[in-house]
């Protein structure tokens, strides 16, 4: 019974330090990672999509708030007009969630393209979605808030072949990007006017 | 404790030398071998973990019950990886995401745990800190070697720095998958030539 006892406390005991340590370091590292997210990996993903804009996307942003967090949009200014904003949403995949930048124009209501930002998944499987641009390019003119589904789930989007859970990832990251922009459009196109490009 | 602290540092750089005298730790050596900074970061992330797990496994040798230690190492090792993956994604964010899963796959390294249950289990602080340090170092100069006789061949490069001039084909086959086993057994090969002797 006492073995059991002294078991039980040095394991609850590990485990408790384990965690208050992870904590400390996650909280104080979190500001640091968010900027060398922002410089690796959401830039490029930005850049992207925004190709040929005139501003640089990822300085010109502003912040909505949704909820108790703030959600960043950035802005791509096209022939002189503010009119394409790019905002991250995330789906669950295959290894946990994956991070999609969704651009949208704002004048014309449709997805103007989308970029995977952080993910998990596996190596040459899942983890192609970041080169495959075809499978990308489907979601390119389709108007958001639609709602895009793989063609197993009976949608229109042609799944990555052998990586179907990372392409439902994708689209369920559109979608939710469908519900948030729907949400927030006033809000979105409120700020956007305050940009002249 | 018949050996010095030097005996046991030194252990780690030919006699236990990871992957080429024991041939431990595989998946990493072949895996994130392709470069010469791909090797060294993983082999000091490796040391890293490696010291600090030794270190806290050996004081707490005592203190762990014999039936549960296994438990209590993993909570000990995975919590030093987490750490280092903190650490890596705020300080060096592109080789994070140059190595990946392979960061968090430290946990089940048998050379980690391997060395928590053989070396730091039975002896003190000071000895198997010398010693996860000696097989860290051991463990991460064999990777360099065989990220740069890799990355020499395979890309032209080393260290990112042209090593041939433009007239020169590189053998890609050494960056892929089975460049690596076929450049391992070669190597092997020739340190047990030269450990024979």
């Amino acid at each position: 019974m006492r073995e059991m006892i002294k078991m039980v406390v040095v394991l609850t005991v590990l485990s408790t330090l384990s965690g208050g340590l992870l904590a400390a370091i996650q909280s104080s590292t979190q500001e640091r990672i968010d900027s060398q997210v922002l410089k690796f990996v959401k830039g490029p993903a930005i850049q992207k999509i925004l190709e040929g804009a005139t501003n640089n996307p990822v300085s010109d942003r502003f912040a909505v708030p949704v909820g108790e967090e703030e959600k960043n949009f950035f802005v791509g200014v096209y022939e002189g007009k503010p009119e394409v904003v790019a905002f991250e949403t995330k789906g669950s995949g295959y290894g946990g969630d994956v991070g999609v930048m969704v651009a949208v124009n704002v004048k014309t209501g449709k997805i103007h393209g989308v970029s995977v930002t952080t993910h998990n998944e596996t190596p040459g499987v899942g983890a192609r979605v970041e080169t495959h641009e075809d499978f990308k390019k489907q979601f390119k003119g389709v108007p958001i808030g639609t709602e895009t589904k793989v063609k197993k789930d009976g949608g229109e989007i042609t799944a990555m072949s052998g990586a179907t859970l990372t392409s439902r990832a994708v689209c369920t990251a559109v979608r939710r990007a469908g519900d948030l922009y729907g949400k927030l459009e006033p809000q979105i196109k409120e700020k956007l006017s305050t940009f002249s490009g | 404790m018949a050996k010095t602290l030097a005996q046991e540092f030194s252990k780690g750089l030919w006699e236990e030398l990871p992957p080429f005298r024991l041939v431990l730790g595989l998946c990493p050596t072949l895996a994130v071998t392709k470069s010469v900074e791909n090797g060294l970061g993983m082999g000091i992330a490796t040391t890293f973990v490696l010291v600090c797990s030794n270190l806290l496994v050996s004081l707490l040798r005592n203190v762990i019950p014999a039936k549960i230690r296994i438990a209590c190492y993993i909570i000990i090792i995975a919590t030093f990886v987490t750490v280092v993956e903190l650490l890596m994604q705020a300080y060096a964010y592109p080789l994070y995401l140059e190595l990946g899963i392979f960061i968090p796959l430290i946990v089940v390294n048998c050379i980690v745990l391997g060395r928590a249950e053989a070396f730091a289990s039975k002896n003190a602080p000071v000895y198997s800190v010398a010693d996860g340090l000696g097989i860290g170092v051991g463990f991460t100069l064999s990777l360099g070697a065989l990220g740069a006789v890799r990355e020499v061949l395979g890309e032209g490069t080393f260290y990112g720095m042209q090593v041939f001039g433009s007239s020169f084909e590189p053998f890609t086959f050494m960056v892929e998958a089975p460049g690596a086993f076929v450049c391992l057994g070669l190597m092997l090969c020739l340190i047990n030539l030269a450990g024979n002797r």
